[in-house]
């Protein structure tokens, strides 16, 4: 064309990237081998990574091996004591060498990240790569602050970490930094698709002078991620990626001991009221769900508009889609480009052609590329929740949209989802902003804006989302532990009944504490308990998974707790306090009887000491105003976890129960619990208290039965939020595996003991809150 | 006036779209050539300055109708392109108007107008102005409006006034000068837009360049989206003119990325389309030598205006 003809037209032309560099990168690297302490490897058994835009091979990389898996783990484990030994701030001057190098390199990483993945250069220029070392300098400043702010905690050892390829150099980021930043030692998979950034980062590791070993990179497909995951020797899982391999992970670490974090898919909804910057909320939308091909866990995929502005909303839309650009993701001038894989093309295709009689559907009139892995941007509208697509995550670049009244309906369709990764609202209103973002389920919301990311804000999710936080110091809690060495768990068996029953008080019937009403066990069977003297003390009823049913369906209803102001739930729990002060002999003399010890005095001063300790958390267990880099703020807000169930312990029948449920009502939840299964009657007494202190009916359930028969009821319950197993009977294992089905939090005690006169600490005020970042950009 | 107080404009949305704007958008060799010619051609090429005379004048008016070399403009095939127009104060139109005689070109003759900068003389003076410069000859009139009437709100008196100022105009067009630095939020900026359409305005354009703040991205999204707004409700297209604020070649292609983008190919035309810009054209004109020959050009190589 000529300059006269351009003149006319006034098209874009190309704008491409060169790919000069890293394709002589490759040509002298390739075929690429494992990153095991401190050196490549040659290449072993291998497969091709591909060009999604051009379908053109990249590289041979190689597939790890069993052994190779092995040899990654040993590498870590010996080299883990003496990195986690080295002074933060040494690890933090290797951490800063990183992010400098992740700056040096930049160019070669993006190019790399789109030639691999797809995704637009502007992204990996512009967004992902900037991020990276964004992740790396916080990180670094954590290594430096750790021993002076993080004295009570330490490395949990060795991590294996399985990352997803939508965001591949960002991902492993965002798991690596926090690791190694904190004394742990790391063995990373990336995902198949995407190996070249990873491969480029253990240069740098050794450009860094990392020592050998804090990092290794064993690449593969879902074969290397199953053997880190069933590795013995590693200590914790991070894993990002789809809920369904979660869930596999989830139950394969079942019992294992290993800790767990899982960051996973999502179906977070785009709410815009009809007082919102329209033409901005639409171009959120851009980034919300055409940001890498829709290929975001958190993008905003379900778009909620108020019906009055809807037409009008859909109309300018499908104008703004009209200029998307979609094609080589090396152009400059790129706004959409290749989908991951023909896999992953197929798979979209195939959904939006069987939901797409739900709705109604609209491709951007883009002009598509002939070739290559491609997708046009979509919108269906007029759909109901109902429909499969406005459930089921599609993980493209597809948006389904429907519409609401009021601000509570929309509150409600949000809300109405297996997911809680991520929400997002537009309004001009900062009354309804503010009133919302905690009422959505989601680990993070964004108000007139989306995708907004940074290391000092904690991003991950609730529900099928996953759990656990990434970046913030609320991102270390999932790599390090509280110090300490614990002790095997000594079983106590609950007393047998004697040959020669003592009976002589008036019969009391224990029963079960349910929506604030005394309640009879299902089943219709009881227990006695006896004093190891032989004294008949009681009955108590057995609970079945009915029982756990009623419990649970009390304690969620029971949401104006959760709303209930801290300072209310502070009184109240003074008040339990109190009352419990005031029959504080009677309660001794319980426990005393039950166990045949003489502590009943000392734990009912402690359980007393425990409720005032958790009333006065109430309200001061604050949040955050992160520094995120924009003018605006990320606030970090503690949020109740929902339902909780509770296993109490043995060796202290009152306190024990008391310390799981002191800190989690303080914190505005609502609790089942399970009574010592040996000394239950400490825990049938207490309800008496809470029936006399101004507890709402349904805020704290009581049940008695055997932990080993109602674990599975509790932490199968699709309603229940998370399950603290410490229990002294063996069902740490049961429990995280049942707990697959909704992935609920878990918090068990894998038959280790606990000193529960100790039990104060922060660990579980952490348990039991979670944290929803909302961000809130301003400006006028 | 219900539409006027609906609509929002979110600052730091608005801040975020025009600071990726330039990263999503690349244009290279012959396209980038081609669009720098095409902002020169939307160039009201300006002077606004006290101490004018007509010599000054003459010297802008010859740029404008000869803006670049001739021979760099044969080798890109654009030979006789002109800046949109030429913009002076209402005393200059008349030496504007000899000098495009003796040259034999016709080019737009762009006044401003209404008490400009500040538009605070008697409102019938300022009316008054308009018809003489019509009469003596300009055939666009950029007036200011009372920044008064955004700021309390007076969106009647804003109407009104721009209302009179557009009958003044007679068949000059009229573009309506908001003072985007001097009214307060994007929000007012997207009110007054409004209002100034719905009164008549066949452009819209920023600032004066005598205020703090002239032309920004962000001004101009909010601008155009309400261009863009009307247009969608009333089927009539105004056009835009940012005026100061920027001077690179660089910031010419963002800003026609920015049209392109949110307005679509038909605002890429001096009809309406227009930079109110004085050192602009030395930039461009020194790209448009590097894009010939490959070599980073020097000022003086360039005929001043």
């Amino acid at each position: 064309m000529t300059i006269k003809e351009i003149f006319e037209t006034m098209d874009y032309g190309l704008a491409p990237e060169s790919a000069t560099e890293a394709q002589s990168w490759i040509a002298a690297n390739a075929p690429f081998g494992l990153y095991i302490d401190g050196k490549m490897t040659k290449a072993g058994d291998t497969f091709a990574t591909n060009n999604p835009a051009h379908g053109t091979e990249l590289a041979q990389v190689t597939q790890a091996s069993p052994d190779d898996v092995e040899r990654a783990v040993t590498a870590a484990r010996k080299a883990q004591p003496k990195w986690a030994a080295l002074p933060g701030h040494k690890r933090a001057q290797y951490l800063y060498a990183l992010a400098r190098l992740v700056q040096k390199h930049a160019r070669l990483f993006a190019v790399l990240e789109t030639m691999d993945n797809g995704k637009p250069i502007r992204e990996s220029r512009d967004i992902d790569i900037p991020l990276v070392a964004r992740h790396f300098y916080y990180h670094a400043g954590m290594a430096q602050l750790q021993d002076a702010e993080l004295p009570d905690r330490e490395a949990l050892g060795v991590c294996g970490q399985i990352i997803p390829w939508n965001f591949p150099l960002l991902m492993l980021a965002w798991k690596i930094a926090p690791a190694i930043a904190m004394g742990n030692t790391v063995v990373l998979k990336p995902a198949e698709f995407t190996s070249l950034t990873a491969l480029a980062f253990a240069q740098i590791c050794n450009e860094a002078g990392l020592p050998k070993g804090v990092v290794n990179i064993v690449t593969g497909d879902g074969r290397v991620g199953e053997a880190i995951v069933n590795h013995e020797d590693i200590d914790k899982i991070a894993f990002t990626g789809s809920t369904e391999v979660g869930r596999l992970i989830r139950r394969a670490t079942a019992g294992s001991g290993k800790s767990l974090t899982l960051e996973l898919g999502g179906k977070s909804p785009y709410i815009v009221f009809d007082d919102a910057d329209i033409d901005s909320a639409i171009e959120g939308l851009v980034d919300a769900i055409w940001f890498n091909q829709g290929q975001v866990c958190c993008a905003g995929s379900r778009l909620l508009v108020q019906e009055g502005i809807a037409d009008r909303f859909y109309a300018k839309l499908k104008t703004r889609m009209s200029h998307l650009r979609i094609g080589d993701p090396m152009d400059k001038s790129i706004d959409v480009g290749a989908v991951i894989d023909p896999s992953q093309l197929a798979t979209v295709t195939k959904m939006v052609e069987a939901g797409r009689h739900d709705g109604v559907v609209y491709h951007a009139p883009c002009a598509m590329p002939e070739n290559g892995c491609y997708y046009p941007p979509t919108l269906i509208t007029n759909m109901s929740p109902a429909a499969t697509l406005m459930q089921e995550e599609i993980f493209g670049p597809v948006l389904v949209a429907t519409t609401f009244r009021t601000p509570a309906e929309a509150i409600e369709v949000a809300n109405n989802t297996r997911y809680g990764l991520a929400a997002t609202l537009w309004t001009e209103n900062v009354n309804l902003a503010l009133d919302i973002a905690p009422k959505l389920v989601a680990g993070v919301v964004w108000v007139n804006g989306t995708n907004m990311f940074d290391a000092a804000a904690g991003f991950g999710g609730v529900r099928e989302s996953g759990f656990g936080r990434e970046g913030g110091w609320e991102g270390l809690m999932a790599y390090t532990k509280p110090r300490g060495k614990s002790k095997t768990l000594k079983p106590i068996a609950p007393v047998v009944a004697p040959k020669d029953a003592k009976v002589d008080a008036l019969d009391r019937t224990a029963k079960f504490y349910v929506g604030g009403k005394q309640a009879r066990p299902d089943s219709g069977y009881s227990q006695a308990i006896w004093s190891p003297k032989g004294a008949l003390l009681g009955h108590v009823g057995i609970a079945n998974r009915k029982d756990i049913r009623n419990a649970v369906e009390a304690a969620t209803g029971a949401t104006g707790w959760t709303k209930a102001t801290a300072h209310l739930r502070a009184q109240i729990l003074y008040y339990i306090g109190e009352n419990l002060s005031a029959r504080a002999a009677e309660f001794a003399g319980r426990i005393d009887a039950m166990t045949g010890g003489n502590g009943g005095k000392k734990e009912v001063e402690a359980a007393i000491s425990r409720l005032f300790t958790y009333a006065a958390w109430a309200d001061k267990y604050d949040g955050a105003a992160k520094p995120v880099p924009m003018r605006g703020v990320a606030l970090a807000m503690h949020e109740a976890v929902g339902v909780i169930g509770g296993f109490c312990p043995d060796e202290a029948p009152l306190l024990g129960l008391i310390s799981l449920m002191a800190p989690a009502i303080a914190m505005g939840n609502r609790v089942v619990l399970v009574a010592s299964e040996a000394y239950p009657l400490a825990a049938t007494d207490f309800y008496q208290i809470l029936d006399t202190s101004d507890l709402p009916a349904g805020v704290v359930n009581i049940v008695t039965g055997p932990h080993a028969d109602l674990a599975s009821p509790m932490a199968g319950h699709l309603n229940v939020d998370a399950v603290w197993a410490h229990s002294g009977a063996d069902i740490s294992a049961l429990v995280e595996r049942e707990s697959a089905g909704n992935l609920k939090r878990t918090w068990v005690n894998n038959a280790q003991s606990r000193d529960w006169t100790a039990s104060e600490s922060k660990e579980f005020l952490m348990h039991a809150t979670e944290v929803k970042t909302v961000w809130v950009p301003y400006g006028e | 006036m219900d539409w006027v107080r609906s609509v929002q404009a979110n600052t730091s949305a608005i801040e975020r779209r025009c600071a990726s704007l330039p990263g999503r958008r690349s244009v290279k060799k012959a396209h980038q050539a081609a669009w720098l010619l095409k902002a020169i051609s939307m160039i009201d090429l300006t002077t606004l300055s006290g101490d004018d005379t007509a010599g000054r004048v003459r010297r802008l008016v010859a740029k404008a109708a000869q803006p670049v070399r001739p021979d760099l403009l044969d080798q890109l095939g654009m030979t006789g392109l002109t800046t949109g127009a030429v913009c002076v104060y209402h005393e200059m139109i008349e030496p504007a108007r000899a000098t495009m005689d003796q040259l034999g070109v016709t080019l737009p003759i762009a006044a401003v107008s209404t008490g400009f900068p500040a538009g605070l003389s008697p409102f019938h003076l300022r009316v008054e102005e308009i018809r003489e410069s019509v009469k003596a000859g300009a055939t666009e009139i950029d007036i200011v409006i009372s920044r008064r009437h955004v700021l309390t709100g007076n969106w009647q008196a804003l109407y009104d006034e721009m209302r009179t100022f557009r009958d003044a105009c007679g068949d000059a067009h009229v573009k309506a000068i908001l003072a985007t630095g001097e009214l307060g939020s994007l929000r007012n900026v997207a009110r007054a837009s409004l209002v100034c359409m719905m009164a008549g305005a066949d452009f819209i354009k920023t600032s004066t360049g005598k205020e703090s703040v002239n032309a920004t991205l962000p001004v101009s999204l909010v601008m155009i989206r309400a261009i863009r707004d009307y247009f969608d409700r009333t089927g009539y297209r105004v056009g835009y003119k940012p005026a100061g604020g920027f001077s690179k070649a660089k910031d010419a292609i963002t800003y026609l990325a920015l049209i392109k983008e949110e307005l679509g190919n038909d605002w890429l035309s001096p009809h309406l389309f227009r930079f109110g810009a004085s050192s602009l054209l030395g930039d461009i004109e020194r790209q448009l030598e590097h894009h010939l020959t490959g070599h980073y050009s020097a000022g003086y190589r360039h005929p001043i205006g």
